[in-house]
């Protein structure tokens, strides 16, 4: 592969490549991803080198997760591939209750991953736009891991199969061929770490999954604007949750913008200022500030999907009322 | 004959006493005077079907009690009346080779398929050393790492799971000689997980095999409030498996299409759908008196008691004598007494050392954030 061609989708693409090659338990299983290489092609040509191991399956969400469940109580490593994100509400009773609870109730762990693909990109409207990360980290029993970089997203699923817990992998649309890198190799640094994605004095923004490319966009123009230096937190997953790294920077800047792409009740950046708050309320200059996408489906076209998510300037506008409070 | 209800099923070594001048019409099958091998190997499996039956009925009368004195918190779920059905189906699974999900009433198949009772009667008394450790309860129970799946109350969920097993085993190159099965009631197939799992299996031609107990009522619901096909078995076609109909409260019928559509998954005939037709003799669980289910139907044949039909038909074809069936009874309440006992009297779960860890890698481990 060409260094600099590297793009989100191919990180994904070669993780389960590797996967495959790697560990005869790993499996893959979804819609169209077989000889048509799934709806993103993040699967395309794993089925002609593995034809056993890459499974088209039925348009059934609940018997994909049912089914990877019975396959990982039998010992295999399932990869389960949802369409989109959205359509894994079809599928939630069976992570919530069937894979999430299984490992407390029977001491036998579910090592499941379910591949998202998440969030917005322009004109995909309510039902190919969706955000569901706080969804399944309210529940107990999964992990929820939500990479904004190339070497994130092929490192992390590749430990997301590992570990014996079941994964929602969040992946993020819109980074899949806009995000280039040079390199697939990273940091490796493990899940459950945040990593500090641009360094400042001045605020903390606390984002994940493409949320931080927009956040660091926003701390360019005020760099710019004003010489505010404005720290960008990547959470990496939000399940667990990196509160040292998060409160550590917070100690540094004693400012915080929470941000996220998901609906704005309740989620992410509430758990964010909430642990802040009750654990570093002291280290605070100034009230905690969330940004979300608005309380409505996601829209279709354009202009309202533009507004209705946060962009550079809605950050740096809630940045300006959070560095002059 | 007259149905036989809650309250009224004989659940003691009295069933034996009760049944010897009553219901030989029922019989199909005759004394024969000379046994050939088959006559030998179908004597061997209805012993070995009715006396799981007569365990799980054994059991679960216990169960009953240890309600209605108190001593179980939450429900109590039984199967009686379906006793032939589950364990036709758990006699004709190896655990460990076989993998079986069952569901709400099949304390017979669970005994059938070799669960001690103790550890039902550990589940149901919330002892901490039992298998789900006072951490789930009643029915939601099994032993996932020999093939027996425990169930979640969500209906349907555990066609694909099973279905999932087996698929695993089919990449590993270990399915042939395997079975897959399941249970469902006729409520239970109204849901989109029933028909998610059941249409994979049969895409992947799977030897998985689906036991409907059409039991007329799923709670207070009935069967017509619950589906408008002419008979649930004639979904088989539609999801291109093999269908069967069965008398569910008979134990020869039974025995014989059950382990029949259990061979024919096992021999490469791919998933069979098996609807057992029955009525439920108890109410939804213990809390419940069943008003609802109308006389009539308590009067017609689909209220026959299986466990005491069974012992006739054993009876009459000469496979048991009552004597022996008295001393199965006897043997299976002393069981059922001594793992009730043990269960009573070990330690309860401590809130104080439970672990409370949902996820197995410890770095995955949040704590709770609470201040």
């Amino acid at each position: 592969m060409i260094a600099s061609d590297v793009t989100y989708i191919d990180a994904i693409r070669e993780a389960q490549a590797d996967l495959l090659r790697e560990d005869e338990r790993v499996f893959l299983y979804g819609q169209d991803i077989g000889k048509f290489g799934g709806a993103f092609k993040a699967t395309k040509g794993l089925q002609e080198a593995y034809p056993d191991r890459v499974i088209d399956s039925p348009i059934s969400e609940d018997a994909m997760v049912g089914m990877a469940i019975g396959a990982a109580i039998e010992g295999m490593r399932p990869i389960v591939e949802m369409q989109f994100a959205d359509f894994s509400s079809v599928a939630f009773n069976q992570l919530v209750n069937h894979a999430g609870t299984h490992y407390y109730r029977t001491g036998v762990p579910i090592p499941i991953t379910v591949r998202m693909p998440s969030g917005g990109t322009p004109g995909s409207g309510p039902f190919h736009s969706q955000s569901m990360e706080a969804i399944y980290a309210h529940y107990p029993g999964l992990v929820v891991v939500t990479p904004a970089t190339v070497s994130d997203a092929y490192s992390m699923l590749k430990q997301s199969v590992e570990l014996d817990d079941p994964v929602i992998f969040c992946e993020h649309k819109f980074l899949y061929r806009w995000l280039k890198s040079d390199s697939l190799e990273g940091d490796d640094l493990p899940i459950g770490k945040a990593r500090i994605a641009r360094h400042g004095k001045h605020a903390t923004v606390v984002a994940y999954s493409a949320m931080v490319h927009e956040a660091v966009r926003a701390a360019d123009i005020l760099k710019e604007e004003g010489g505010w230096d404005v720290e960008v937190v990547d959470l990496r997953s939000v399940k667990p949750l990196d509160t040292d790294t998060v409160i550590a920077s917070v100690a540094r800047t004693g400012r915080l913008l929470a941000l996220g792409e998901a609906f704005p009740w309740g989620g992410v950046t509430a758990e964010v200022i909430s642990r802040v708050c009750t654990e570093a309320f002291h280290l605070l200059d100034a009230p905690p500030q969330r940004l979300n996408a608005r309380d409505t489906p996601v829209p279709y076209h354009p202009n309202l999907w533009a507004a209705h998510r946060p962009t550079p300037e809605s950050i740096c506008a809630s940045l300006r009322h959070l560095l002059t409070y | 004959m007259n149905g036989v209800w809650q309250g009224e099923a004989k659940i003691n070594a009295e069933i034996p006493l009760l049944i010897s001048q009553r219901l030989i019409k029922h019989c199909s099958v005759l004394p024969s005077p000379t046994l050939t091998d088959a006559d030998l190997q179908t004597k061997d499996q209805l012993r070995t079907i009715y006396r799981a039956m007569l365990g799980g009925r054994l059991m679960e009368a216990k169960l009953s009690s240890l309600y209605k004195a108190g001593k179980i918190v939450g429900g109590v779920y039984l199967g009686t009346g379906q006793e032939a059905v589950s364990a036709s189906l758990g006699c004709s699974l190896t655990m460990g080779r076989d993998v079986y999900s069952p569901l709400i009433r099949d304390q017979a198949g669970r005994t059938g398929f070799g669960e001690p009772f103790l550890d039902c009667a550990r589940t149901y008394l919330g002892s901490a050393a039992g298998p789900m450790r006072g951490r789930d309860g009643n029915i939601h129970r099994g032993n996932p790492a020999e093939g027996y799946l425990a169930m979640i109350s969500h209906l349907g969920t555990s066609v694909s799971a099973v279905a999932g097993v087996l698929l695993a085993r089919r990449i590993k190159g270990e399915l042939e000689g395997c079975v897959g099965a399941t249970c469902i009631g006729d409520g239970g197939t109204s849901t989109g997980a029933f028909h998610e799992g059941l249409n994979l299996a049969a895409v992947e031609k799977l030897p998985l095999v689906v036991i409907i107990a059409d039991n007329q009522f799923a709670y207070s619901t009935p069967s017509d409030r619950q589906f408008a096909c002419r008979d649930l078995s004639a979904r088989a076609e539609g999801y291109g498996v093999k269908g069967h109909e069965v008398d569910g409260t008979s134990l020869e019928d039974c025995a014989r299409v059950i382990g029949g559509a259990v061979e024919a998954a096992r021999e490469g005939g791919g998933p069979q759908l098996v609807v057992a037709k029955l009525l439920r003799l108890s109410g939804h669980g213990e809390h419940d008196d069943g008003s609802y289910v109308p006389q009539e139907l308590r009067q017609s044949l689909l209220a026959r008691d299986c466990v005491e039909l069974g012992a006739e038909q054993l009876i009459a074809a000469g496979h048991a004598t009552r004597e022996e069936i008295t001393q199965w009874s006897s043997e299976l309440r002393d069981a059922v007494q001594e793992a009730v006992a043990i269960a009573t009297q070990e330690a309860a779960p401590d809130a104080r050392t439970e672990d409370w860890f949902a996820l197995s890698t410890p770095s995955m481990r949040e704590g709770d954030y609470e201040s």
